[in-house]
């Protein structure tokens, strides 16, 4: 839990053209905890977490994950961008679960699962296959292993894509509104699981609208807004006495 | 006024848990449509009278049917085959290239990959045939430097000139159909493929590709069909194929159109095989987008024979 933090960002900045998305975010992210991204939309805090792994490159600042900048090389003062193969190997370690699933539509449930680590690993089919039923029967899926994402419901979908992200067996993991997409009575499963992620130690560093499970599991939680750090803490703290006005001014609307 | 009518009492239709509540079926006299009974009259009558017309008409029929499977027609046959076959690949390959190079980033190939398809599009392919048949015109020799060099009328066999005519203009339409299957790919399959770690090309070539083969295909198999028939131009450049064979024996034997029927009638056989295996294509490669496909027809047909030996109780 002590020594360097999982995730450091420094004065990370991103635009889109004239676009200023992100205008300078600093945070630390340490092992094992959970780290919750709350704010309104267009905030810019899924634009940060595309930045952690590397789908979206940051235009100013420095991000690290596991001590070890995201997309460059630091030689001396000078930053050399990586090849494409070494931002493919950073991202290895990196689990993201999108908010519309993304899943595989042309392979089963259980393929999708042991796509990466056969192609990406080079494991074998029994190291991989046996794994990824593991990982199936954990997010509560032993029976639809054979199925295509067509024929899941959303939260289940969101299940196998959990599971096919912790197949690589990564050292963190990005949510991006996991449960925006999901009827709200499947919503309950898909939190299940993160939470039994969050206890097993997973580092986790979730954008999300539930502030029921940032409150409950959370370790941290930071308020974005424009693009800023507005406020951060223990989510209990920021959720039950925010400081700033924009914090109020949000919360009043999704609490 | 409901009096009449609750003779039989139905049960009220409040439990929706109750099964079928009984009805009275609607008996009405049906709309006549003699519009249609006029236009069916007439359109066999004109089907009628032109079977008859050629029936009467100044053709042998036992000839075509004496041609049929002629020894040069079945070789003819098999070339029209080979060249539509080699023809495709060629294309089926060069069309991915050109695809992929032209949604590269690098503005180089993505620019020669947009001339191509410019210039095999925007001439026709029989301008294109007799210029590769002419090639030596222009090259005297095919020389490769130290790898490669001959003759060009000896590399330019009939073969040669009908494979690179129709392959490299095949080519630039599958790069556009590739083009528009690549495209149709959800981005979020690519960003859930680089989360992971996969690489550009295998991203591509396992979760890219695969998708688009659903759009890709359908438009691949009309290619396809389209080339068979295509394929009769290169009788221009003295390959044998269907056409050609054809109608060497109709010159010959002065059975000009008896011959050209034997090669529509091959043509035709042709294009309804490769159709069915067009239709068993484009369901494979629909696994996952529909949640459970459609039964071919000889499924339906299994399924019909099973429950008509099942015993009546089994259906219930």
């Amino acid at each position: 839990m002590t020594g360097q933090p999982m995730v450091k960002a420094e004065g990370v900045h991103k635009s889109y053209g004239a676009a200023h998305i992100l205008r300078g975010i600093d945070l630390e992210v340490r092992s094992g905890e959970v780290f919750c991204l709350v704010g309104p939309s267009g905030s810019g805090k899924s634009t940060f977490l595309r930045c952690i792994n590397h789908l979206e490159r940051i235009d100013g600042g420095r991000l690290s994950v596991d001590g070890q900048l995201v997309g460059y090389r630091q030689k001396g003062d000078k930053l050399y961008e990586l090849k494409d193969s070494e931002v493919a190997a950073q991202r290895r370690d990196i689990g993201m679960v999108f908010q519309r699933f993304n899943l595989f539509p042309h392979m089963t449930a259980l393929a999708n699962v042991m796509e990466a680590p056969l192609q990406v690993k080079g494991e074998s089919k029994a190291v991989a296959r046996e794994r990824a039923e593991r990982l199936l029967d954990r997010v509560g899926l032993g029976d639809k292993m054979g199925n295509y994402p067509s024929q899941l419901s959303g939260g289940q979908q969101q299940r196998v894509a959990i599971a096919r992200a912790l197949a690589m067996e990564p050292k963190l993991m990005l949510f991006d509104e996991p449960t925006s997409a999901l009827d709200p009575e499947l919503v309950g499963d898909v939190l299940d699981v993160m939470r039994d992620l969050a206890e097993s130690g997973m580092t986790m560093i979730v954008v999300t609208h539930e502030m029921g499970f940032a409150r409950e599991v959370g370790d941290s939680l930071v308020f974005m807004d424009g693009g800023v750090v507005v406020e951060s803490g223990h989510p209990r703290e920021v959720l039950g006495n925010p400081q700033h006005d924009r914090t109020k001014a949000f919360l009043s609307k999704v609490l | 006024m409901t009096d009449k009518l609750s003779k039989d009492p139905a049960p009220t239709p409040s439990g929706s848990g109750s099964p079928a509540t009984p009805y009275e079926a609607i008996k009405a006299v049906p709309v006549r449509h003699y519009g249609r009974w006029i236009s069916a009259v007439v359109v066999v009558v004109l089907l009628g009278w032109l079977v008859y017309a050629f029936s009467q008409g100044n053709i042998i029929w036992d000839t075509v049917w004496d041609k049929l499977f002629d020894s040069s027609i079945i070789d003819g046959l098999w070339n029209t085959i080979v060249i539509s076959v080699a023809s495709m690949a060629l294309g089926l390959v060069l069309g991915i290239l050109f695809a992929v190079m032209r949604l590269s980033k690098n503005p180089v190939t993505g620019a020669v990959a947009w001339l191509y398809i410019w210039f095999f599009r925007g001439t026709p392919v029989y301008v294109q045939l007799l210029v590769w048949f002419n090639l030596s015109l222009i090259f005297e020799y095919i020389n490769l430097g130290p790898i490669y060099k001959n003759e060009t009328v000896d590399v330019m066999t009939p073969f040669m000139v009908a494979l690179l005519g129709l392959g490299l203009n095949e080519g630039a339409y599958m790069a556009e159909i590739v083009r528009a299957g690549i495209q149709s790919v959800d981005e979020g399959q690519t960003e859930a493929a680089h989360a992971l770690g996969m690489s550009q090309t295998k991203t591509m070539r396992r979760i890219v590709l695969p998708q688009a083969m659903r759009v890709i295909v359908p438009p691949t198999g009309n290619e396809f069909i389209n080339m068979l028939k295509t394929s009769s131009l290169v009788s221009a450049v003295q390959y044998t194929e269907l056409l050609r064979a054809s109608s060497n024996i109709g010159s010959t034997s002065s059975a000009v159109m008896e011959m050209l029927f034997v090669a529509s009638i091959w043509y035709l056989a042709l294009t309804s095989v490769f159709s069915v295996g067009q239709y068993y294509l484009e369901r494979r490669f629909a696994r996952g987008s529909l949640r459970s496909l459609p039964p071919t027809p000889w499924q339906r047909v299994k399924a019909n024979l099973t429950t008509f030996k099942r015993s009546p109780e089994a259906t219930r």
